[in-house]
């Protein structure tokens, strides 16, 4: 799980002197203390001696759709390729100015292992421009952002193109491994005699396919199980779930409606329509959802198919860089990215409690407190894996038993979370929601005049990313991510 | 702590009610004095439903004792009678622990077999109230659910279930030679089938939960929860309490059914069990089953068939009577009485009576990587201690490494742990062929080669990398330990730990302390034991020890037999008949005969011509002809890979005639030959307890029954002499005597208890 901190650059109208005067504030806020010192709630700036700003220059991605509708005929890579141009075409970006491609993706399609580099080839890019992809479940695109960051960090580049992809319409089905085994044997096979004994020892067993399940490894567990699970440790109710997953479809709805899901861009799918917006988003009721039967832990359980998220296929893309060289480049950034933490936990029972975990240690590392965020996006996976993180952060013998700190941090005030809805009604593309919630924090902090933003995620593995940040002018906003 | 709980919670209903119904809230009210009295059985009553909590707070385990079962009937009582209620949940608010059984004590406490009879009577009564409540009881099931505590659940109407590895379902009942007496052998083959409900009854074995779903056990399976806002202990518990309640109210408004619908196979299953004739089929089968492998010795199996045919052919009337009446027959049985005195010894051995250690062991290192090294390593690297597992040579070491995954790949393979769990557990464990890392171990345990100057060696290198606490534990069977701690620079660290091959199927450990060895070095042993889940003795030092030294004088007289003309196969039918799980041939065979044979010949040097009987060079000279048993494919016994049938080997008969001896048909009968065996095993047992060499007769009847595989229904060396006679021994040994000699001469504790048969083993 990762969380993130940001702090926005909130571009006021007039530029140039937008950027003086941040510029000034930045260089007047080197000693942190002092400022902290002037102005108590947070006006200080998160940027550090010596460390280079980075900033979220923009964000795009595809519509969120769920999987088997107008995505069903493409393969991952077309969808990054979306994703990619419709940055290029948001930012004016050259096509050779970039140094470095990073994609995230959880499910591989095996033809295109390193979507990073068949999506970029494919979009126009430059051929010289080298490219990598990473994995690390829901938090894959965190860890493209992340490690970005980096490259910038250590001087390696001034301008990534992070993103993230996930196709779940079509997955690698494989042959099970003794027929992978005969068929390989038949390869090497000399002889017809040998051929034919091969073939002779198929039988039906071998015909049985395997399939990809969203289980873990080491513990063979189904997340939706282990969010159940976790939902009733934490005493979620069926009814705190139901009302959480209806308040994310009509925050969504909203926010669709008023327009400000900016970061969407239309996409002409070959041989279908145009799609220009995510397409499961559905505020129902609570009397309909809860006439759903528990989908994992049956009877009794908790998690439906209604409050959990659905299987999305879509992308993402976010341009990230040096400060100064997109100011050379005349972008106006969006936000500074501030900081982030990765932590991983139990993966039995603490797998999607990564935020709980990443959030108090985002915070620590950029002296913040709860308080201090005006702009928080969590990833939902599922209503009862979020209301269960809130409440470990709300736990004070939580925070004593399992984090080693002397009590809580709190739990994030609700008119600050995910208000333009989230994974449960925008989808969960798992490779392309961290780039999602990064830029929807920015443009958060710029529509809601925040300062700082916190991201956070969960992961498989019981892994999360936290990440800091993102400063801008006179705001400042701090986001934490967290990969799950 | 639970009672004040569900007291505080009461008075919160209470008041709640107050509101509501004045009436109902009064009868409540005035159930709480009673219930400050009572406890180990409380209630709450949680909306319209009774929540029966049980805690012994006397022990770490619920047991249905007489104040349990008073007071669970002084409470259902209280809850039939109260109208706020329409249904009730049981549960222990144990953690960990729902009922581990009947007390056993209540039985031993009884002097007829109609008192044990009428105890039946009560729990079938008790039983039969809660089978037929009219207000229908959940029962909420963490932890073990064994004997009289499964029958308490399964006369419940509805049965919740964790799926914690801990929440176990069974009726080990036969292994205390008893049968379930409490409506057990009625209510199981209704609800399992009579081919599961058999299968339960007769092997005792424990069903985890998922089985137990699946077998209809249970109705439905509760996940344990991880950490959350409280232990995750004690919410998994209100969780199942919580999901409980639930079920009650479901069938008090009847959104869930009892009667479960029937898929296709349970109505053709039904279909042919209600026919008589396969009934029949199925019980002679069993009963066949049962007389194979129980040899007739152990009356209980027997009884439990007895007891369910009468239910199903006779009716319930004649079931529960049956029932009751045999479960009193089999309390006042010798071999009930050996098997419970067994299963206390073997708790009393599962204890460190050495105190707690120093420094715990973290670090382990096992040297040799034979069956022996590597079958330590197999029950170590699993209990959370780094083993390092060092050979000499590359192929001894990899021949080693691939036991133990194979012994953890075949309980993947079982399901028990998952693949993960394989080889998670196998990083804790390092092979390698130096010393390196050995100045971090604290304990290393030998088992290289028997021989004193091979160990001497070792242990001269090993002493000079370890650091100055770690422990020198010697896996011998038969060398003195202040033999090889002769060349130790600090005897007080050295033990004795005597390992029984193979190593992750045999409980017992053998632990030696010489006169040197250190109290702290000696818990530390008993810890690492314990933690490899191992049942201990520990015995004083001396040639053979304990067990090597009880059995030695039996494979003396075995080797006699075979040179007296007893072939292998009705040496071991004689042996097996007398309720050695393994035949004397077989024995000799499976302990390897070169073994045999070094051992015969030392022991034979140790205490002289008592040790005599069989000529050794019977066996040296087997040893000569390559038939060294299982493991060289040629002992008694011809081995054929892939094959489970064995013929005796055709060409011992040449070594056997070389050696003939002609029987004295005075002491050759049948029952005869099984004495002549049995009695030096158990002369030399009782002469160890005279010597010293053991700590009391408890252990020795562990050891012999657990290590050496004695009769368990005779309940150990010891036990036997209480329960046959030690007087009947002596004057079977005397007339022995006057043909063999010493070999048979009854030792001095052996005549002084033959002479005051006030005087036993056991109280």
């Amino acid at each position: 799980m990762a969380s993130m901190l940001m702090n926005s650059l909130r571009c006021c109208p007039p530029v140039n002197p937008a950027w003086a005067v941040q510029y000034a504030t930045r260089s007047l806020s080197t000693s942190v203390q002092l400022h902290a010192q002037v102005q108590t709630k947070s006006k200080k700036t998160l940027a550090k001696p010596g460390v280079k700003n980075i900033v979220l220059v923009e964000g795009v991605r595809t519509p969120f759709l769920l999987s088997g509708t107008t995505y069903a005929d493409l393969m991952p890579h077309d969808l990054a390729r979306a994703a990619l141009q419709g940055l290029l075409h948001k930012t004016s970006l050259p096509k050779d100015a970039v140094d470095y491609i990073i994609y995230g993706t959880v499910i591989q399609e095996v033809k295109t292992s390193n979507v990073a580099r068949e999506a970029s080839l494919g979009a126009g890019f430059s051929d010289k421009i080298p490219s990598h992809t990473v994995t690390m479940a829901c938090i894959s695109s965190n860890v493209a952002m992340t490690t970005g960051v980096g490259l910038i960090t250590a001087g390696q580049c001034d301008t990534i193109v992070a993103g993230g992809v996930e196709f779940m319409s079509d997955v690698p089905i494989r042959h099970s491994r003794k027929m992978r085994k005969t068929m390989l044997a038949l390869n090497r096979a000399k002889t017809l005699g040998q051929r034919l004994s091969l073939i002779g020892s198929i039988r039906m067993a071998h015909l049985t396919p395997e399939l990809p399940a969203v289980a873990e490894f080491s513990t063979a567990e189904t997340m939706g199980h282990s969010a159940d699970r976790l939902a009733a440790a934490f005493g979620v109710t069926r009814l705190e779930q139901d009302e959480f997953a209806l308040r994310s479809h009509t925050l969504a709805k909203q926010a669709q409606d008023a327009g400000l899901l900016s970061d969407v861009i239309s996409f002409k799918v070959p041989g279908r329509d145009t799609v220009a917006k995510d397409n499961g988003i559905r505020p129902s009721s609570m009397e309909q959802l809860a006439k759903l039967k528990p989908a994992f832990i049956k009877p009794h359980g908790t998690v439906t198919a209604a409050n959990s998220s659905f299987l999305t296929d879509g992308a993402s893309a976010v341009l990230i860089m040096s400060e100064e060289k997109a100011l050379a480049m005349g972008y106006k950034p969006k936000a500074y990215l501030r900081d982030f933490v990765f932590v991983s936990q139990d993966p039995k029972d603490q797998l999607l409690l990564g935020p709980a975990y990443g959030t108090p240690k985002v915070l620590a590392r950029a002296g913040l407190t709860m308080d201090d965020i005006d702009v928080f996006e969590f990833h939902e996976a599922f209503a009862g894996q979020i209301m269960a993180n809130l409440k470990a952060l709300d736990s004070d013998w939580f925070a004593q038993t399992y984090m080693g700190r002397k009590v809580k941090v709190g739990a994030p005030a609700m008119e600050k979370f995910n208000l333009w809805g989230g994974s449960l009604s925008l989808g969960h593309p798992f490779g392309a929601t961290g780039c999602r919630l990064v830029t929807t924090v920015a443009h958060r902090l710029l529509k809601e005049g925040g300062q700082y933003g916190l991201v956070a995620a969960c992961a498989a593995g019981g892994q999360d990313s936290g990440r800091t940040e993102m400063m801008q002018e006179k705001t400042v906003y701090a986001y934490t991510h967290r990969v799950e | 702590m639970a009672g004040v709980r569900s007291l505080g919670a009461l008075s919160r209903i209470t008041a709640k009610r107050y509101n509501v119904l004045s009436d109902i809230s009064c009868r409540t009210f005035s159930v709480a004095p009673a219930m400050s009295a009572r406890t180990h059985v409380n209630y709450e009553v949680k909306e319209d439903v009774a929540v029966i909590r049980m805690n012994d707070p006397t022990s770490k385990v619920n047991t249905l004792s007489v104040q349990m079962q008073n007071e669970m009937i002084e409470v259902f009582n209280e809850v039939l009678a109260n109208d706020a209620v329409q249904s009730a949940v049981l549960i222990s608010s144990k953690p960990g622990c729902f009922i581990a059984g009947a007390d056993i004590n209540m039985i031993q406490a009884c002097n007829t077999s109609e008192e044990v009879t009428k105890l039946s009577q009560e729990g079938q009564k008790m039983f039969a109230r809660i089978e037929n409540s009219p207000k229908p009881i959940v029962a909420a099931i963490n932890g073990p659910c064994l004997g009289g505590g499964l029958e308490f659940a399964i006369a419940c109407q509805y049965r919740v279930a964790t799926k914690s590895k801990k929440t176990v379902l069974g009726t080990p009942e036969v292994m205390l030679g008893l049968l379930p007496g409490a409506g057990g052998t009625q209510r199981l083959p209704k609800m399992v089938g009579i081919p599961g409900a058999f299968d339960m009854m007769l092997t005792g074995r424990n069903i985890r939960a998922d089985k137990a779903k699946k077998m209809g056990l249970v109705h439905q399976l509760v996940d344990p929860l991880g950490p959350g806002l409280k232990s995750p202990e004690e919410r998994t518990i209100e969780y199942l309490e919580e999901v409980a309640i639930q079920c009650a109210k479901g069938i008090v408004n009847k959104k869930i059914s009892l009667t479960k619908e029937k898929g296709m196979m349970q109505k053709v299953q039904d279909y042919v069990m209600g026919i008589e004739f396969v009934r029949q089929q199925i019980y002679k089968t069993v009963t066949a089953k049962v007389m194979k492998m129980s040899k007739g010795l152990y009356p209980a199996p027997l009884k439990i068939i007895e007891s369910v045919k009468a239910g199903l052919e006779q009716g319930p009337d004649s079931g529960y009577l049956a029932e009751a009446q045999n479960f009193g027959k089999l309390a006042m049985t010798s071999e009930s009485n050996a098997l419970i005195g067994l299963y206390h010894g073997q708790v009393a051995c599962k204890k460190n009576r050495f105190g707690v250690p120093e420094r715990p062991v973290k670090n382990l290192a096992i040297l040799g990587a034979g069956l022996m090294g590597a079958g330590i390593a197999q029950v170590t690297v699993d209990k959370g201690i780094h083993t390092v597992l060092k050979d000499t040579t590359v192929e001894g070491l990899s021949r080693g490494q691939q036991q133990v995954y194979k012994g953890l790949n075949d309980k993947t393979k079982k399901k028990t742990i998952t693949s993960f769990e394989r080889d998670f557990t196998l990083a804790s464990l390092t092979g390698q062929l130096d010393y390196s890392g050995f100045e971090k171990a604290d304990m290393v345990i030998e088992a290289v080669f028997e021989d004193l100057n091979i160990k001497h060696r070792v242990i001269k290198e090993v002493e000079a990398v370890i650091p100055p606490h770690c422990i020198f534990a010697t896996n011998t069977s038969a060398l003195p330990i202040k033999d090889i701690a002769a060349a130790s620079i600090r005897p007080e660290k050295v033990i004795g730990m005597h390992y029984f091959s193979p190593v992750d199927k045999m409980q017992l450990l053998e632990i030696i302390t010489t006169d040197k060895t250190s109290k702290d070095t000696t818990a530390s042993a008993v810890a690492v034991g314990l933690k490899q889940g191992k049942v201990i003795i520990v015995v004083g030092d001396g040639p053979g020890f304990y067990t090597t030294r009880c059995l030695a004088p039996m494979l003396a007289e075995a080797v006699r037999l075979l040179q007296e003309g007893v072939d292998p196969k009705k040496l071991d039918a004689l042996t097996t008949g007398f309720g050695f799980p393994v035949g004397a041939a077989t024995l000799a065979d499976e302990v390897g005969i070169d073994v045999a044979a070094h051992v015969a010949e030392d022991l034979g040097k140790a205490f002289g011509s008592r040790f005599g009987g069989g000529n050794v060079e019977v066996l040296k000279t087997m040893v000569e002809k390559g038939f060294k048993g299982r493991k060289s494919g040629k002992g008694c016994y011809v081995y054929t890979p892939g094959l489970k049938s064995k013929d005796v080997n055709p060409d011992i008969e040449d070594v056997l005639g070389k050696y003939k001896l002609t029987p004295n048909p005075l002491v050759s009968s049948d029952s005869d030959v099984q004495y002549r065996l049995v009695s030096r095993f158990v002369n030399e047992a009782v002469m160890c307890l005279q010597e010293g060499i053991l700590n009391g007769p408890v252990e020795g009847d562990i050891g012999a029954v657990f290590g050496l595989g004695f009769p368990p229904c005779l309940g150990g060396p010891f036990r036997f002499v209480d329960t046959f006679g030690a007087n009947k021994l002596v004057e079977k040994m005397k007339r022995y005597e006057e043909v063999y000699g010493n070999h048979f001469t009854p030792c001095q504790l052996l005549l002084d208890h033959a002479k005051d048969s006030s005087k036993r083993f056991h109280k």
